[in-house]
C-alpha cells in the first residue's frame, strides 16, 4: 500500500527505500497517528527522510501526491480487499449484525462503490462532496491517506495541506553532489600515518621485549596513537567569478578542516601575486607575503589551489595585470615560486572541464601546474590526490630554482 | 505511552509525535537542529516522564564504537598474573561493560542516549549498525552472547558536523527540530521563568526575533540562550523600554551574541538604523 505515494516520492529524488516503507506501514499498522493528515505527514516525513535539506523535496512531493489523489477515481482506486480487511477490524459485533440485514458485506461494499462514483460524478457538475460523506460508514479510512475525502469534509483536509505547502525547509535543500561525506571519504585517501603526540597506546611489540628482558617482570611500554600527519595548504580563489561556486568551496573546506590535522588555508584573487590574506574583511590590512609563506611552511605541505583560473591571460603573463593592484613581477613569476617550492601540488577547478578549452587562462595555468590541474568533482578530488600521493615518492630532488 | 509536554518542558506536536512512534516501532530517533534547541534535554526528559534510567553515552572524537559494548581490560589482567591473583582465571573479571551493554541488561526498558554522534570519527556509526538493529553483539573473549531483554529506546544527536552514513540512516527515525516560533517560545520561557512580566517578555522576544532575522550572523542564538539573557535581563531587573532604546546593542547582549564578529555587525546595523531614523 502507499505504492503511489513512494513512487512519487522516488521521482523526486528522494533516496527512500522499502525498509522505510515497511516502517511506515509498521507504524500506521500499529496506530501511531490516526485520522489526521497532519500527523501522517509528520510521521511520514519522520520515516522516510533522513536529512533536513531533503524536506522541503518532501514537501513538494508530499503536495503532488495529495493533489493527485484528489482527482483519482476513487472507487476504481480502492482494492476491494483492502477495504474489506480493514472494514472487519473495524466493525462491532452489533455493527455486523446490522450490516447482515443490509445484505451483507459484498452488497454494502457495492453501495459504498456506487455511492463514490455518484460524488465523483455530482462534483465535477460544480456540487462539492455533500451530505453523503457525513454518514457513510465508510469514515473510519480517514486516517489512510488515500482516504482523505472519504470520512472528512472538504476544509479539514486543505488546512491540513498548508503545513506542507508553506515549505519551511525550503532554504536547507542543498544539492548532494559534492556531499560532505562524500568529499571527506575522498580526502580521506590522503594519509600518512606517523606517530606522534602523548604515549597513550599500549605498544606491544616493546612490552614483551622490556618484559623478557626484565626476565618475565612485567614492564609496560607506551606509544603515542596513530595521526594522519599529511599537512596541507590550501589557497582560495575568492571573489568575482568564484562567486559562483561558493557552495562547492565551503563543501571542501569544511571536509578539508575534519580530515587534517594540519590544514591551513589562504585567500588569494585570482591569480598569486606577492601577498595572500587569510580574513576576508580585512583583507587589506591583514596580508601576508607570499615568501614569508614560502619561508613559514615546509616543502612537507601538499599545496592544494582551488580556483576557476578564469581572468584575462595577461594577468598571468605580464607585469601589472592584476585587476588589483600593480604588480611588478607578473603571476606566474609567483606562481612558479610556489611550485618550485611546494613541490606537490594541484589544482582544484570548479568550472567545468567541457568548458576548459575556451579559456585561454586555463591552458596557461594548466601549462604552469604541468597539467595537474583537476575539476572540482569527486573524481577530479580523488585523481588530485593520488597525484599529490605519487609526486611525494618523485619530488625527491628539489629544484635549483628557487626565489 | 505518550509523550508530552511536561511542567518543566515543552515539546512540540511533532516532536512528540516523532518520540511516540520511535518508542512504539522501537527504532533509534535521530534528532538534529540548531545547538540549544533542546535536543539532549528531550532524553532527559523522556527519561523522567516514563520513569525509567537514562543511560547516556557522550560521544567524543576519539570514542570507538567498541568502547560502547565492552573492553577487555589485558594489563590488569596480565599485572594480576604477576601478582599471582585468584582472579586472572576468569576472564570476565577483566570484561568491563559499556554503555550499550548496560543498555541491553537493564532490568527495566531504559532510554539510551548516544549523544553527539557526529563527534566520532566517520566510520563510527558503520561500527554500531548490526548492534543497533539487532541489539545484540557477541563478546569474543568469553563466547557470551549479549541480546536485549527489552530493546532499550534510543536517542542519538547530532549537531551536522559530519554527514552519517546511509546505513545508519535508514536503521533510524529522523527528526529535525525546527527552531520554536513566538507562541511555543513564550510558552517554553513561562516554564522557566512563571512570573516574569508579560511586557518584558515581548519586548525580549521582539527583540530576540529580529536578532535572528539578521542575515550571516556566525551563530544565531537560540533558546538556551535566550534563557540566560532572561535570567540576565531578571537579575538586573531591567524596563523593557530600555530594551527597545536604540542606542547600539541591547542590553546584556553577551548572553545572546557569542562571537566578537557577530557584535561587530549588530553593532553597525544599529548605529546605521540610528542614523536613518535621525
Amino acid at each position: 500500500m502507499l505504492i503511489e505515494f513512494f513512487l512519487c516520492l522516488r521521482k523526486h529524488g528522494l533516496k527512500t527505500s522499502l525498509t522505510e516503507l515497511l516502517d511506515l506501514l509498521g507504524a500506521l499498522e500499529r496506530g501511531v497517528v490516526f485520522g489526521s493528515v497532519d500527523d501522517f505527514y509528520t510521521l511520514a516525513r519522520l520515516v522516510l527522510v533522513k536529512d533536513e535539506s531533503q524536506y522541503d523535496r518532501f514537501d513538494r512531493a508530499f503536495a503532488e501526491y495529495f493533489e493527485g489523489v484528489e482527482q483519482v477515481d476513487l472507487a476504481a482506486a480502492i482494492p476491494a480487499d483492502w477495504l474489506e480487511r480493514s472494514l472487519q477490524r473495524q466493525l462491532s459485533d452489533e455493527d455486523k449484525a446490522k450490516l447482515q440485514s443490509l445484505g451483507g458485506l459484498d452488497e454494502l461494499l457495492k453501495t459504498f462503490r456506487e455511492r463514490l462514483a455518484e460524488q465523483q460524478k455530482r462534483h465535477a457538475g460544480g456540487n462539492k462532496w455533500i451530505g453523503t460523506g457525513g454518514t457513510s460508514p465508510f469514515g473510519a479510512y480517514g486516517y489512510h491517506p488515500e482516504g482523505i475525502r472519504i470520512g472528512q469534509d472538504g476544509s479539514n483536509a486543505r488546512r491540513a495541506v498548508k503545513v506542507w505547502d508553506k515549505r519551511e525547509f525550503r532554504d536547507l535543500d542543498g544539492d548532494a553532489e559534492l556531499a560532505n561525506r562524500n568529499l571527506q571519504l575522498a580526502l580521506r585517501k590522503l594519509r600518512k600515518f606517523a606517530r606522534t603526540g602523548a604515549a597513550e597506546e599500549l605498544d606491544l611489540n616493546g612490552t614483551i621485549r622490556a618484559t623478557s628482558q626484565k626476565g618475565g617482570l612485567l614492564d609496560l611500554q607506551w606509544q603515542p596513537e596513530r595521526h594522519n600527519a599529511v599537512k596541507v595548504l590550501l589557497l582560495f580563489d575568492v571573489g568575482g567569478s568564484m562567486d559562483d561556486y561558493i557552495y562547492e568551496c565551503e563543501q571542501l573546506f569544511a571536509a578539508a578542516r575534519n580530515e587534517f590535522k594540519h590544514l591551513e588555508f589562504f585567500y588569494f584573487h585570482n591569480c598569486v601575486y606577492e601577498h595572500v590574506w587569510k580574513d576576508n574583511n580585512r583583507r587589506y590590512d591583514e596580508k601576508l607575503p607570499l615568501l614569508e609563506l614560502i619561508n613559514r611552511y615546509g616543502r612537507d605541505y601538499k599545496l592544494i589551489f582551488v580556483g576557476d583560473a578564469t581572468m584575462g591571460p595577461y594577468e598571468i603573463a605580464y607585469p601589472g595585470g592584476s585587476v588589483e593592484h600593480w604588480n611588478e613581477e607578473p603571476g606566474a613569476v609567483w606562481m612558479q615560486r610556489l611550485l618550485n617550492h611546494f613541490t606537490d601540488a594541484v589544482w582544484l577547478n570548479p568550472q567545468p572541464t567541457s568548458h576548459w578549452r575556451y579559456y585561454q587562462s586555463i591552458d596557461l595555468m594548466q601549462q604552469l601546474m604541468s597539467q595537474r590541474m583537476y575539476p572540482l568533482t569527486l573524481d577530479g578530488i580523488s585523481a588530485a590526490i593520488t597525484t599529490l600521493l605519487k609526486k611525494s615518492v618523485a619530488a625527491a630532488a628539489p629544484s635549483p630554482l628557487n626565489s | 505511552m505518550s509523550f508530552k509536554s511536561t511542567d518543566s518542558y515543552i515539546v512540540a506536536d511533532d516532536l512528540g509525535l516523532a518520540v511516540n512512534a520511535a518508542v512504539t516501532l522501537e527504532k533509534p530517533l535521530l534528532l538534529k537542529g540548531e545547538p540549544g534547541t533542546g535536543k539532549t534535554r528531550l532524553a532527559e526528559e523522556l527519561a523522567a516522564s516514563l520513569g525509567v534510567p537514562l543511560i547516556r553515552w557522550q560521544i567524543k572524537s576519539t570514542t570507538k564504537a567498541q568502547q560502547g559494548l565492552y573492553e577487555y581490560d589485558a594489563v590488569s589482567r596480565l599485572r594480576d598474573s604477576q601478582l599471582g591473583s585468584d582472579k586472572v582465571h576468569d576472564i570476565a573479571n577483566y570484561i568491563k561493560p559499556g554503555k550499550l551493554w548496560q543498555a541491553f541488561t537493564a532490568a527495566e526498558r531504559p532510554v539510551l542516549l548516544i549523544d553527539e554522534i557526529d563527534k566520532a570519527d566517520i566510520e563510527f556509526p558503520n561500527d554500531l549498525l548490526h548492534e543497533l538493529d539487532q541489539m545484540e553483539f557477541h563478546v569474543y573473549e568469553t563466547g557470551e552472547q549479549v541480546r536485549a531483554e527489552h530493546r532499550p529506546i534510543v536517542i542519538i544527536t547530532s549537531n551536522n558536523e559530519k554527514e552519517l552514513p546511509d546505513a545508519f540512516l535508514r536503521r533510524c527515525f529522523f527528526h529535525y527540530i525546527k527552531f520554536p516560533d513566538a507562541d511555543t517560545l513564550a510558552q517554553i520561557v513561562q516554564v522557566h521563568y512563571p512570573d516574569i512580566r508579560k511586557d518584558l517578555l515581548s519586548t525580549a522576544l521582539e527583540v530576540f526575533f529580529d536578532l535572528r532575522q539578521v542575515p550571516s550572523l556566525k551563530k544565531k542564538p537560540s533558546t538556551s540562550e535566550l534563557i540566560d539573557w532572561l535570567k540576565l535581563l531578571l537579575a538586573e531587573d531591567i524596563k523593557p523600554a530600555e530594551l527597545t532604546k536604540s542606542n547600539g546593542l541591547m542590553p546584556m547582549f553577551g548572553a545572546l551574541l557569542k562571537n566578537e564578529q557577530d557584535v561587530q555587525l549588530v553593532e553597525k546595523l544599529a548605529f546605521m538604523a540610528r542614523r536613518q531614523s535621525s
